[in-house]
């Protein structure tokens, strides 16, 4: 496998907790400007390869290349997150105390210094970005009102707007249907197919009708490896992948 | 922009009306206390002028307790110790005014040092017959502290009540430190018999007077700079780290560094509040880095509501007036009194008076709102006017809770 053209690129990682291996000698290549979705039972370690990615977990061996030459295990989050890896969580973290704009403004791509932030005015194109974004989430009529009153389903398009405040090269994103309705569901199917378009992107989702909207190449974890990979069809066709749903 | 923004209505005319206040007490306070006849009803007495100074004094370290402890979750128990270290530093400038006025009559040596056989005068006491380098020590060496502590302490992520804990073994180490007569700042009885500040008799009125207008502006000014740095975009990441830490490190953010700065601000301030608590009381030893006084400012803080700026600086008021009341009046249950109000405040105010009072404020006003809309006879009104509850302005700030709030990032 060669690492070029790659944007990101895990060859035989593992780690483990305490005796348990989360990863397990796991291997997945993502292409620029590929969008992928992850499925996977609970404990496949989806969550944890997020992790590795972003630098919050150290693999115990194993390679993670960024951009087929940035060696992310050398690096820590904030490090990663500046190199261009935003990540959405499957709880959605947002900055409760803050209005939707603040949250916005502070994820959005500049300088991540003190001083600057100190001094920090809104300039046009900030202003202008932000309004783009509010526009993109549907959330420009509750710009001025704090994250904590939104509802679940807000705080996830909250929080993809934050990933695209940050203008990211790579985008994990962690359950982003949960708790959503089936109208909402297919709002945000069309919306990361929209963001797709212009950059990659990493898709963890247990809902099936949500990936089959998506329509791209699958790839399913289980034990900490990859399972299967291909289309959903081929991938639910897999005998191995409907064992592991259903239980053996 | 800040102009505007200081004008503007709700929280931050509170700000605008504590500075106008703080400055304007500076002023009136040292008039009544010189140019009012002493038998005139309006006659402030000496000993007022110096115990309210000293009260503006313990504001200021309520205030920059604030910063780190309301607006960045980071619950210090050792702020005592960068107030008590600023102490020192304008302690040692005093000591060396003595000249040889002293008990000994050494011109160079402290009284202290020649009663302990010192011959020379250690090397970390040069400079301070100079007020200016006094001042920059009284700036430095809480906050070079401050700086490399967070450094590590944050570096490591540790968060918490382990942080707490740590900074309570920072200030009893430093109490420790200090009780030794071998460490040059006369151990258990600390530096006293103050002589002259600037050139003027620490004692007179005129000059506690003066003290007493220095601690209001300075506490003004701390009360400017605590809001500036708050309401900037800085001050907007510091909240983003209290509640949500490792969503920020996770937008590109080093949480340690947002930490790092603020904890250092805050030792400055509580070093400043320190050498102007010196000159007024007249005395500093080790006593003061005692955990039991960082956690008494704490209290103070909580009193008055966390997060708020101006809740903190009324808990220390009014903690401290209560004090100095009850030591008069029932010296023996000054301690219960101070425990039962720590209970009572967590159990009845937990945001504080401040956050009380916003939060009542907050429902008067829906209630209202909602009668006009009544009356009006428009339900729909009604119903999103009730519905949400108006909020007090800071969710997290004032709420007593140890562990970050509703947001836990995937940690």
């Amino acid at each position: 496998m060669s690492k070029s053209n790659t944007i990101l690129y895990l060859d035989g990682v593992s780690v483990s907790f305490d005796g348990f291996r989360a990863i397990n000698n796991l291997s997945l290549v993502l292409d620029k400007g590929e969008m992928r979705a992850i499925i996977g039972p609970n404990g496949a370690g989806k969550t944890t390869m997020m992790d590795i990615v972003t630098g919050k977990t150290r693999p115990d061996e194993g390679e993670v290349f960024f951009d087929g030459q940035v060696d992310l295990t050398r690096h820590d989050e904030a490090e990663i997150a500046m190199m261009g890896i935003g990540r959405k969580f499957q709880k959605p973290t947002v900055f409760e105390s803050h209005t939707i704009e603040e949250n916005l403004m502070l994820a959005l791509k500049g300088p991540r210094s003190i001083f600057p932030a100190l001094f920090h005015r809104r300039s046009a194109a900030e202003a202008r970005q932000i309004d783009d974004i509010l526009g993109i989430i549907r959330l420009g009529d509750k710009r001025h009102e704090l994250a904590a009153n939104l509802s679940h389903g807000q705080k996830q398009w909250l929080e993809i707007g934050m990933l695209l405040a940050q203008d990211p090269k790579l985008l994990l994103v962690d359950e982003p249907v949960a708790g959503m309705t089936d109208a909402e569901t297919e709002e945000t199917a069309r919306l990361l197919k929209d963001i797709a378009r212009d950059h990659s992107v990493i898709v963890v989702e247990h809902d099936m009708h949500f990936v089959r909207e998506l329509g791209v190449k699958v790839t399913c974890l289980h034990e900490g490896s990859v399972l299967s990979e291909g289309t959903l069809d081929f991938v639910s066709a897999d005998e191995r992948v409907v064992e592991v749903y259903l239980g053996r | 922009m800040i102009t505007g923004r200081f004008f503007a209505a709700g929280a931050d005319r509170r700000i605008a009306i504590t500075i106008f206040i703080l400055l304007a007490v500076a002023i009136i306070v040292p008039l009544l206390n010189l140019a009012v006849s002493p038998t005139s009803a309006f006659y402030v007495p000496a000993y007022i002028v110096a115990l309210t100074g000293k009260y503006l004094c313990y504001a200021l370290l309520a205030l920059s307790l604030d910063l780190v402890w309301g607006y960045c979750g980071i619950l210090s128990l050792g702020h005592g110790a960068f107030f008590a270290l600023g102490g020192y530093a304008m302690g040692m400038y005093l000591m060396r005014q003595i000249g040889s006025r002293g008990v000994y009559g050494n011109p160079i040596l402290p009284d202290f040092m020649v009663f302990l056989n010192y011959k020379e005068l250690p090397w970390f006491w040069y400079g301070f017959d100079h007020f200016w380098f006094a001042a920059i020590m009284v700036l430095a060496v809480p906050g070079l502290l401050a700086f490399v502590f967070g450094w590590f302490a944050f570096r490591s992520r540790v968060t918490g009540v382990y942080l707490s804990i740590i900074t309570q073994a920072m200030t009893y180490a430093l109490l420790l430190a200090f009780f030794r007569n071998d460490m040059g700042f006369g151990g258990n009885n600390g530096l006293t018999d103050f002589k002259d500040i600037l050139g003027f008799n620490v004692q007179a009125d005129a000059t506690r007077s003066a003290l007493f207008a220095a601690s209001a502006v300075m506490l003004a000014f701390a009360v400017f700079t605590t809001w500036a740095i708050v309401g900037s975009k800085y001050g907007k990441l510091l909240m983003a780290v209290r509640d949500a830490e490792s969503r920020t490190r996770f937008l590109g953010w080093r949480a340690e560094n947002v930490k790092l700065f603020a904890f250092t601000v805050s030792a400055v301030m509580a070093g400043i509040a320190g050498a102007l608590y010196v000159p007024q009381v007249g005395i500093i030893n080790p006593g003061e880095f005692e955990p039991s006084n960082s956690i008494e400012v704490v209290i103070w803080a909580a009193v008055g509501g966390r997060g708020t700026i101006v809740g903190p600086i009324i808990g220390a008021l009014l903690v401290n007036a209560g004090k100095s009341w009850f030591t008069g009046v029932l010296p023996e249950l000054w301690l219960f009194a101070l425990g039962g109000l720590f209970v009572a405040v967590t159990l009845l105010l937990p945001k504080g008076i401040i956050g009380m009072w916003d939060s009542w404020r907050g429902n008067a006003k829906a209630l209202r709102a909602a009668s006009v809309a009544e009356e009006a006879g428009a339900k729909v009104a009604v119903a999103s006017a009730t519905s949400k509850p108006a909020r007090s302005p800071a969710r997290n700030p004032g709420e007593w809770s140890w562990s970050e709030p509703e947001p836990q990032a995937a940690e």
